[in-house]
């Protein structure tokens, strides 16, 4: 079997194993949970080094049957912008288990069923990474929603069912309009050949201007909103707030990446003219999520609703590089999800074991705990500095390749869009100084550092902020060819610099 | 002197089959005592079905115009309509079993005397399983009927049957009397409609064979104007069986009134023989004249999506909603007829089949849903369901997501297939429309499931029955198929599309 594959099915098999597993026993159940994860982050270690860099097109390619009638198979390939992502995924899968070793407990249902949830969603989250085929990618992309559904209604805080109800029918909306739009691409390539879902057939359809503004838009929304885009990001903010910090950082980390891969993947691949047509009302969306988001961000008083808003910013910016049709600019911005995924799980972890001990999310009832726990409070700094974009941190490296990408084609946005910067650097250091600085609040004299098992599960955190901000060169070097051939399917290229301009 | 006409027993053999389990059974209930009548009416029942499944599984690939002179036409898209019939019948009539769903006494009056003696004796009406038999057997001669007296006696052997069957539940009878006659009403007067309709088309073509119907259409003549007016009431007749806005006001009362097990048989039964006898009749009778009626179908067929999905979000009863949301289904199902395409019958084949399983199943999870005094049917009252059962209320959850086309179920497989074939031929608004109605439905399917799993339970009287083995073979069969079906959809679709010849 392809070592894809095996991949895509390693947490299916633990899941299995759960299944069986005894349910009073938790402790065997996480660490059954914590195994089978690290065995698929090992499998995409494997797939790494059999990758071949440096070459465009799908690697590691497989396909079956699936659906005869309508030429639908199970295909899937990487590139080195899915590798990237599907390492995050499997990277960031053990991260949450150990992370939020004890956050099952208080659910509505078994711990095991949880992890279950769990490992179900990180199989769908590296196939829908993986999937060549467009219903393929469709199907996964509802599918996946089902189990957080459940992470967020069973095992969330507050008014979790709310929460859960309004984030389904937010992204299935989108997913219906982006059925429409798949369903009329396989009727455009029934007419013009035998039917297909394979992706890189289909871009090469020819596709008349005006269908491909309406297809093109049913692709869109559903990214958009899946990842969230200003105005279709409303469901983000009450999510947050009520997953726990685990599924968060899996929803905002991982499956909101989905978003911003399938612009990429889909959206300009399949439809470069109409992507053209749209791109600048999409930088200008982009511009007003990163303002709006961070602006909001300042003004919230609930720990997980700021990360929230934050992260709507930085979708901004992906999104920002993505329609700039740079190369740079989508480098920037394929780099950025990778950065955005670990940042925003390091918000999330140690802002959940903050509330985890202070039993509260409101950043006020933070506040000197520097003093009574430096390691946490550090932990806690660096993140937020990666978040406002620190140079020396990953997020910086993308963010400067976004803005420099987008400034070629659009300069305004570019410097719109540094706005955001300023922005991140204030509602950062103002959360900082609130929850880590100043005197120290009443309840939180007692208040326990992190204890090894937290630093297991921060750590390789932080050393990706740190070494992908020094270092992103291997991960530029796995985008890169799949950026020039998004560059030639979308029918653009650089502008020429101009010199003393 | 009349000459005996020529009949095909073979291919007319599974209605026979059906008809002759039925008049078996009215002679039960003659010679058998109460204490063995309904152990011996079920099996009679499940037999004659599941006989007549096996004949039509062994004439599957035949075709024939002359089964019964010109009247039967047996082909592909025909057989496949009472495969799935049978199949779905033979699976409804297993939630016929657990529990007293019908009236004692049907005569009695509701509260009177003769009814709590009726009780007291423990009788059961098990006149139910022939009448069932009867309706199933209009069921299959609907879809293979071919000419418009057959069609219009197939349309009241169905329907008659069902419209007593209605009025039986055991408890709740005014409601379910008042549902009865209602749809008896109803349905008279669209009977009336179908009629009509055919007076007309003989009228215009001096036949009652669709095959000259069909000629006489292609050919232009000035007296269209009869052949226009035949279409419109003949639509509106069939319009109503499948409870398509604005001839659904029924579904929902019927859906409600009936005895649970009932409403879960007539809602997937009748639906696979009216939409068969409906592309039979709009391809192979009116093909011709596609352009003056398809418009008109587009607009029945966007009003009722839209229509069904927006009512639903108000209702408060489990019945009611599925009865809105089979609207909303007929709408798309309705789509398949538009795309007037090989595609078209195909994908509504599967949907026929993926929905009628899923509604059988949901139904009967329904009827196990109870209090002291009964069902319960008040969704409110479902809170905690899934912490109750949760068995149950998952199996209840995946017929809930496949009727909202959620992936990896039947359901999706259907609605995907059934708006690709709308896409192809054309009909973009249809898709549009549909999505956005699948869209609205999603939030009460969505809702439901919200309650069950989400809610704590509110009310300790609300309790699950223990489903009896019979009841729960049959909820075991509406899940794997539904699961099945959505993982694996080549199994069932292969066969349709091999099956979409229809005689003309």
């Amino acid at each position: 079997m392809n070592l894809l594959t095996i991949t895509i099915l390693l947490p299916l098999v633990g899941t299995a194993a759960l299944a069986v597993a005894p349910r009073g026993n938790t402790q065997v159940i996480k660490i059954i949970a914590l195994v089978s994860s690290l065995v698929t982050l090992v499998s995409s270690l494997l797939m790494l080094t059999k990758y071949k860099f440096g070459v465009t097109g799908f690697q590691l390619v497989s396909s079956h049957t699936w659906f005869k009638v309508f030429n639908i198979n199970y295909a899937v390939g990487i590139d080195g912008l899915a590798l990237v992502l599907i390492l995050l995924t499997t990277v960031l899968v053990p991260i949450v288990v150990v992370g939020g070793w004890n956050e099952a407990e208080g659910g509505r249902w078994s711990v095991k069923t949880f992890y279950m949830l769990i490992l179900v969603l990180e199989m769908f989250m590296v196939a829908v990474f993986a999937a060549t085929d467009v219903f393929l990618f469709y199907v996964i992309f509802e599918v996946m929603l089902i189990p957080v559904y459940f992470l967020i209604g069973g095992y969330g805080r507050g008014d979790r069912a709310a929460a859960a109800l309004k984030f389904l029918l937010y992204s299935l909306f989108g997913g219906l309009l982006m059925l429409a739009a798949v369903i009329g691409i396989f009727v455009i390539s029934i007419k013009q050949g035998p039917g297909s879902f394979d992706v890189t057939t289909l871009s090469h359809l020819k596709i008349s201007h005006n269908t491909q503004d309406w297809l093109f838009l049913g692709f869109f929304v559903a990214f958009a909103i899946k990842a969230p885009l200003f105005p279709f990001h409303t469901w983000l903010p009450g999510a947050a707030r009520s997953a726990t910090p685990g599924t968060s950082i899996l929803v905002l980390g991982v499956l909101d990446k989905v978003g911003t891969y399938g612009m990429i993947r889909f959206c300009l691949t399949l439809f470069p003219e109409a992507t053209k047509t749209f791109a600048p009302y999409i930088i200008a969306l982009s511009l007003a999520s990163i303002i709006y988001g961070a602006f909001l961000a300042i003004g919230q008083k609930d720990l997980n609703s700021l990360i929230a808003f934050t992260s709507i910013s930085h979708f901004g910016f992906i999104v920002l590089g993505i329609f700039a049709l740079t190369s740079q600019g989508i480098t920037g911005a394929s780099l950025y999800m990778v950065n955005h995924g670990f940042s925003t799980a390091a918000l999330f972890l140690v802002g959940g074991w903050m509330a985890q001990r202070r039993k509260s999310t409101q950043v006020e009832d933070f506040g000197g705990l520097q003093r009574i726990t430096p390691v946490m409070a550090w932990c806690f700094f660096i993140a937020g500095l990666s978040a406002l974009a620190l140079p020396g941190l990953s997020s910086f490296v993308s963010e400067f390749l976004v803005l420099i990408g987008t400034f070629t084609r659009y300069p305004a946005a570019a410097v719109i869009g540094t706005l955001g910067i300023i922005l991140a650097a204030l509602y950062v250091l103002i959360l900082v100084q609130r929850s880590l600085h100043g005197p120290l609040q009443e309840g939180n004299e007692d208040t326990p550092d992190l204890n090894w098992r937290e630093k297991v599960a921060i750590a390789p955190v932080i050393v990706a902020l740190v070494l992908l901000g020094f270092y992103p060169k291997p991960a530029i070097h796995l985008i890169n060819p799949a950026t020039s051939q998004v560059m030639v399917a979308a029918q653009s290229s650089d502008p020429t610099p101009l010199a003393g301009r | 002197m009349l000459t005996t006409p020529a009949l095909n027993y073979n291919l007319l053999a599974p209605i026979l089959i059906v008809l002759g389990g039925a008049l078996l059974g009215v002679l039960v209930e003659g010679f058998i005592g109460k204490a063995y009548r309904a152990r011996i009416q079920i099996v009679i029942a499940l037999a004659s079905i599941a006989a007549a499944l096996g004949w039509v599984i062994s004439i599957h690939n035949v075709t024939s115009q002359s089964a019964a002179v010109d009247s039967v036409s047996i082909d592909g898209g025909g057989l496949f309509m009472q495969g799935a019939i049978l199949a779905l019948a033979f699976v409804a009539l297993l939630f016929f079993t657990q529990n007293d769903h019908f009236a004692p006494q049907a005569s009695a009056l509701p509260g009177s005397v003769e009814e709590a003696e009726a009780i007291r004796a423990g009788v059961q009406m098990t006149e139910i399983y022939p009448l069932v038999l009867f309706a199933v057997s209009g069921m299959l001669l609907f879809p293979v009927a071919h000419d418009l007296i057959t069609l219009f006696v197939a349309l009241e052997v169905l329907s008659i049957p069902l419209y007593i069957i209605t009025g039986l539940a055991r408890r709740r009878r005014l409601l379910s009397q008042e549902a009865a006659l209602k749809y008896f009403l109803l349905g008279a007067y669209s009977s009336a409609f179908f009629l009509f309709g055919g007076a007309f088309l003989y009228g215009f073509s001096g036949s009652l064979s669709l095959g000259v119907i069909r000629t006489a259409a292609a050919t232009p003549g000035s007296n269209h104007i009869f052949l226009f007016l035949g279409v419109l009431f003949m639509s509106v007749g069939l319009l109503f069986k499948v409870g398509a806005v604005p001839f659904h006001s029924w579904t929902p009362d019927v859906y409600q009134g009936a005895p649970t097990p009932v409403t879960g048989f007539m809602a997937a039964c009748t639906k696979v023989a009216a939409f068969g006898a409906m592309f039979r009749i709009f391809i192979v009778g009116f093909g011709a004249i596609q352009p003056d009626w398809r418009p008109l179908f587009v607009g029945v067929a966007i009003i009722t999506m839209a229509g069904g999905a927006i009512a639903a979000i108000v209702q408060r009863d489990v019945k009611r909603t599925l009865a809105y949301s089979s609207i909303t289904h007929a709408g798309f199902l309705l789509a398949g007829v538009i795309a007037l395409s090989k595609a078209g019958l195909t994908s509504m084949m599967f949907y026929l089949v993926a929905y009628g399983f899923a509604t059988i199943g949901a139904f009967g999870i329904v009827t196990l849903v109870r209090d002291s005094t009964g069902e319960v049917n008040d969704l409110n009252r479902w809170a905690g369901l899934g912490k109750k059962s949760p068995g149950i209320a998952t199996a209840f959850a995946l017929f809930l997501m496949s009727f909202g086309g959620i992936p990896l179920t039947a359901g999706f497989i259907a609605k995907f297939s059934i708006f690709t074939a709308a896409y192809a031929s054309g009909n973009i608004a249809i898709v549009v429309v549909g999505v956005l109605s699948s869209a609205i439905a999603l939030f009460f399917y969505l809702r439901v499931v919200l309650i069950m799993f989400f809610k704590e339970p509110t009310d300790e009287t609300v309790t699950v029955a223990v489903p009896s083995f019979l009841v729960s073979t049959g909820i075991v069969i509406c899940f794997v198929i539904t699961l099945v079906l959505g993982v694996y959809p080549n199994l069932l679709f292969n066969l349709a599309n091999t099956m979409t010849t229809l005689v003309p």
